[in-house]
């Protein structure tokens, strides 16, 4: 069996089970956040009743991190309800927005927070909930009806998907990320290449990453239509656990024998940076192919882009640079925001350093990465073309129809916006 | 879920992703009270560029203007309709507007799942490209239980796929309903 195979079945209670059936699942994690959970909420109560009980308080992960920064009261009513909520049901795990437990995006917050283990089965109200597989888990998103029955009952659900495996040999380049891998992907496989099924990634080049950019890998599984995306835990895996949870777990591994819908390979030393253009994300050009595209702003942010590595690299580019277009910063939680004022590149902290270069600096959430209410931090609002780190382009996603969103890793955007045009990272890294 | 279901087709494109079914903007209203679930109906495939909404034509929204709700009751899609984010006020704002059915090529799988297990609009699945063959406006008859539908204005029939094993969780009428009568989970309070 396969890694996803083998933890549907120990969370089936079954000695194996096979793609293609539908099975009942306990789930160990569920996540929600201001978006999804009051909707969820109301379902919950409709069909379990008014005083119920979720089935486990310890469980269930509740992290509002959509819409935050707004004015807009229809947000503000959702974050009260998810408070009000919290309080009844007594749950530990409530992050409140305006409390020094506030984290910001729940897919990074849920890795920071010890919640993403390996063998584990994580369910949450949204798409991008792939991302914990990077810690060789199930992870899946889903709707509100779904979440509540999970609310109510600790299950859910799911048919066995087929599992398609992604192997990265040879050594990345230092002009490449996580980000241009999966871009590449999905440009080979189209939005719908994995629908229904698993990614799993493997090979040399993925055991040689971090945790922060393999869960940029397992993040956009989603953008091929992907039901999870999973990597084996291995001593990086653990390495990180270790400062982040005590909870037991159990590293699961795919069989030597297992068997896999199709198997793809990839020669990472070969690779080139690359961009998804407007406005799919398997709309997979070479940075060479487009390099002066003119641009009106950059953006460096989200749950697939907003990680402290992410800003690192961004700031790896722009150090003792000024950029040429509106260029945003935003941290996707709030240990990430405090680590851009103590993690230093050449003796300067890499707030300072974007501060510096001119950038703007935004505050800890989902941004503008799905646009969101009008005044939301840096939201697009006419015919803006934009590079991001951010992992979906479809028209609108950043706010405006009219505007036009090229997505690439953060090397590459913050080489754009120092240029004010598409540019190749290679041409100002050193 | 009713054995014929009659209207008008809606006609869009390929991968109109969830963001074009009901733009995020447009997320913070109530899907419980009245007074805002009704901006569902009003912003259903209000982020489909206008050059798309209504195939072969363009420039036909959804819902019109300051209404709440559609003329429309099919919409018939391209591939991978209904990808991107989980959002199930997708699928609910397009029952919200008044459509019934969706019909397309291929499905994104949680779009696909969100609007069985929470029984919104019913999701057939055609092997045929049906968007260069019914344009929106023409008035279209589906047989469910068939899976059997008419182009009244062309008068073309098409088979489309079979619901398979959803079908019972739709009949049921959503995943509760599907649960409670499986013995999965106790009666309702």
């Amino acid at each position: 069996m396969t890694i996803t195979e083998k933890i549907l079945a120990a969370h089936a209670a079954r000695p194996r089970v096979t793609p293609g059936e539908s099975i009942w699942v306990d789930v160990d994690i569920l996540m929600t956040h201001d978006v999804c959970g009051p909707p969820t909420i109301d379902i919950f109560k409709r069909e379990f009743g008014e005083d119920a009980r979720v089935w486990d308080p310890n469980k269930l992960v509740v992290m509002p991190d959509h819409y935050i920064f707004t004015a807009n009261h229809h947000a503000n009513r959702n974050v009260r309800l998810l408070r009000t909520f919290a309080t009844e049901q007594a749950l530990p795990h409530f992050y409140d927005v305006g409390t020094p437990r506030y984290k910001g995006v729940c897919h990074v917050a849920l890795a920071e927070e010890g919640f993403n283990r390996p063998g584990s089965l994580l369910i949450g109200t949204d798409s991008h909930t792939c991302t914990s597989g990077a810690f060789g888990m199930f992870s899946t998103g889903v709707g509100n009806t779904d979440a509540a029955l999970i609310m109510g009952t600790g299950k859910i659900w799911l048919r066995v998907p087929q599992t398609m495996r992604f192997i990265f040999d040879g050594a990345l380049p230092p002009y490449l990320m996580a980000k241009d891998l999966i871009l590449a992907v999905i440009g080979d496989i189209g939005c719908d290449g994995a629908t229904y099924r698993a990614m799993e990634f493997d090979g040399d080049a993925v055991y040689a990453l971090s945790m922060q950019e393999r869960m940029t890998l397992t993040n956009m599984a989603i953008e091929a239509g992907g039901k999870n995306g999973v990597i084996a835990p291995d001593a990086v895996t653990l390495d990180y656990l270790r400062t982040r949870t005590d909870a037991p777990f159990e590293v699961v591994y795919s069989d030597a024998d297992a068997r896999y819908y199709s198997e793809h390979r990839y020669d990472v030393s070969t690779m080139e940076p690359v961009v998804a253009k407007p406005h799919r994300p398997d709309n997979r050009a070479s940075v060479v192919e487009v390099a002066g595209t003119r641009l009106d702003r950059a953006y460096v942010g989200s749950c697939t882009g907003g990680k402290l590595e992410d800003f690192i690299a961004a700031a790896s580019v722009l150090k003792g640079q000024e950029v040429v277009i509106d260029t945003y910063i935003v941290p996707a939680t709030t240990e990430i925001g405090q680590a851009l004022h103590t993690t230093d590149l050449d003796g300067m902290s890499l707030h300072d350093i974007f501060e510096n270069a001119g950038c703007l600096m935004g505050q800890a959430s989902c941004g503008a990465c799905l646009g969101g209410p009008k005044d939301t931090f840096g939201r697009n609002m006419a015919q803006e073309v934009v590079i991001s780190t951010t992992n979906r382009n479809f028209p609108g996603r950043m706010g405006s129809k009219q505007a036009s969103v090229f997505l690439a890793s953060p090397l590459t955007v913050a080489a754009s916006a120092l240029a004010g045009v598409i540019a190749d990272p290679r041409t100002v890294l050193v | 879920m009713e054995q014929y279901i009659q209207g008008l087709a809606y006609v869009v494109g390929d991968a109109v992703d969830t963001d074009q079914i009901i733009p995020a903007e447009h997320l913070v209203y109530s899907l419980k009270r009245p007074d805002e679930r009704r901006m569902y109906g009003r912003f259903a495939m209000s982020g489909v560029p206008k050059a798309e909404q209504g195939l072969p034509f363009g420039n036909i929204p959804f819902t019109a203007p300051e209404a709440y709700h559609s003329r429309f009751t099919f919409i018939v899609g391209g591939t991978n309709f209904g990808c991107g984010s989980s959002r199930e006020h997708a699928p609910f704002a397009l029952t919200e507007a008044g459509a019934r059915v969706v019909i397309a090529e291929s499905y994104a799988r949680i779009f696909f799942r969100n609007t069985v297990d929470g029984g919104f609009v019913i999701p057939f699945e055609s092997e045929v490209r049906l968007i260069t063959r019914i344009r929106t406006g023409d008035s279209l008859a589906l047989d469910t239980t068939r899976a059997h539908l008419t182009n009244h204005t062309t008068s073309e029939v098409f088979l489309l796929r079979p619901l398979g094993d959803v079908a019972d969780i739709l009949k049921a009428g959503n995943v509760f309903n599907y649960a409670r009568q499986a013995g999965l989970i106790p009666a309702r309070p």
